[in-house]
């Protein structure tokens, strides 16, 4: 058998929907490496998944040579470590900064996104409390684009390029947007926040991001059905 | 003014029971930097906290020529990297390695805490289940000891040394006591978890950690004491 090149033992087991997998595409699709994507479906997960992810059984894993990473941010880190010979770097070089950018990166996992699926999940005055939370979490990113040192005037929070907050947080955005539709909310309102809504545009269309966003009125009909299926289950007490 | 030297002016708000500033603690102790230790009253939180970790208010955080950096793990990364050529290496060298320790490490934060905290307050059903939940997610630690190749049989999950995952579970070492003394349950069963309570007695014992480990008395008789205060007695059905 023919050596392969490096990037042919790249898979990635993932989902069309989740803004998790779409981190870990955008960091690949920046870094320029082939992977094979393989879509799971989470009501029926391959061995592989299960066997890959044993203790969260979750998507996305990336799969390099065999050996399996998972977590998406965590994910992100390895690309970066990985081929770090390979522009452009996802992480600052600089201790302090990148403190800064692990920081606002757990932020958007412990305190944004659980608030996002809680907007996804929940019905009537839920969804309407969730919203609020929600936007008030943003406010704070909004506000760290304002008045933080690290990203204050630039282009991305990762300065000149996109870097390791912009995965995280550019990868809800189309769930984010769909979800507004879906929920006839609004998340990021351009009037309150200006500085969001130019990152958000010149993220959704910058190379590497563009090429692998979802279809919107596939992942509206997803938010919209699943929806749907919670509404119906019989309300907890 | 004097220039500073490479450690810089270090100053550590925390208090002295908290597993995650116990944590930092660790990792100050085993790179052996002097700091200022910053004792603070929760209930009276300082200027100086309210300003260095304006979206939390929480402790721990580390400030390094006034640069504010927080969130336990990130600590310990940043002291890591910001003080690279000072062994012991709290971090593998290799991606694929590093990428396990953030696992593990995340998996101690999102996994295992919750429910030790939800066990420490909880009554009745709800603390059977914390406590049931915990010891399956120790039990993966267990497994994990066994039989992953970057742990198995050796000294620390950071192998001869004391590493990220060590630091991260270790931290917690008195704080989980505290919790079986206060809530009168088995967390860490020595039968069924051979592995993780010979790690724990090591882990304990060591140069660096043996100085900075609260008191085990203190600690159980202050969560005795918050227990009694946050869990109200049944009302009856």
């Amino acid at each position: 058998m023919e050596a392969c090149g490096e990037e042919v033992q790249v898979k990635l087991l993932g989902g069309s929907t989740s803004p998790y997998v779409l981190r870990v595409r955008i960091a690949l699709a920046l870094k320029g490496i082939h992977y094979e994507y393989i879509e799971e479906n989470t009501q029926n997960k391959s061995e592989l998944l299960l066997k890959s992810n044993p203790v969260h059984k979750k998507i996305p894993v990336l799969i390099h040579n065999g050996k399996p990473v998972c977590e998406s941010m965590i994910i992100v880190q390895y690309i970066d470590e990985t081929w770090d010979t390979r522009a452009p770097f996802l992480m600052p070089k600089d201790p302090y900064d990148r403190a800064i950018a692990r920081f606002w990166a757990a932020f958007i996992d412990d305190k944004l996104l659980p608030c996002i699926r809680a907007v996804f999940r929940g019905l009537g005055e839920q969804c309407q409390k969730a919203v609020e939370d929600t936007v008030a979490n943003f406010l704070i990113l909004e506000e760290a684009l304002r008045t933080n040192l690290c990203f204050s005037g630039k282009a991305y929070f990762g300065g000149d390029g996109i870097g390791f907050v912009d995965i995280a947080l550019g990868g809800t955005l189309a769930f984010v947007r769909a979800l507004e539709k879906g929920t006839d909310s609004v998340l990021i309102d351009a009037e309150q926040m200006p500085l969001l809504s130019a990152w958000m545009d010149r993220f959704c269309e910058a190379d590497g991001v563009k090429e692998v966003m979802p279809d919107p009125v596939k992942l509206l009909e997803f938010i919209c059905a699943t929806r749907v299926k919670f509404a119906s289950l019989p309300a907890a007490n | 003014m004097a220039r500073e030297g490479e450690r810089g002016q270090v100053k550590l708000l925390g208090a002295t029971l908290s597993p995650f500033v116990v944590r930092v603690r660790i990792a100050l102790a085993l790179k052996g930097i002097d700091y200022e230790f910053i004792q603070e009253d929760l209930k009276t939180k300082s200027e100086l906290l309210l300003q260095s970790n304006p979206v939390y208010k929480q402790i721990p955080v580390l400030a390094h020529n006034g640069k504010p950096v927080c969130e336990s793990m990130i600590i310990v990364q940043y002291i890591e990297e910001a003080w690279d050529n000072k062994a012991p290496n709290l971090m593998p060298k290799d991606p694929y390695d590093r990428a396990i320790a953030r696992f593990w490490a995340a998996f101690i934060d999102d996994k295992l805490f919750p429910y030790l905290r939800a066990a420490l307050f909880g009554q009745g059903e709800q603390l059977q289940k914390a406590v049931e939940d915990s010891v399956t997610n120790f039990l993966l630690i267990e497994e994990a000891l066994r039989t992953n190749r970057c742990f198995a049989g050796k000294a620390y999950f950071g192998g001869d040394e004391i590493g990220l995952i060590d630091i991260a579970l270790g931290g917690m070492s008195t704080f989980i006591k505290a919790v079986e003394k206060a809530t009168d349950s088995v967390l860490i069963d020595p039968e069924k978890m051979p592995l993780l309570t010979a790690w724990m007695d090591r882990f304990c014992k060591s140069d660096g950690v043996k100085e900075v480990m609260p008191d085990p008395v203190k600690h159980a008789e202050y969560l005795c004491a918050r227990r009694a205060s946050m869990v109200s007695p049944p009302t009856g059905n």
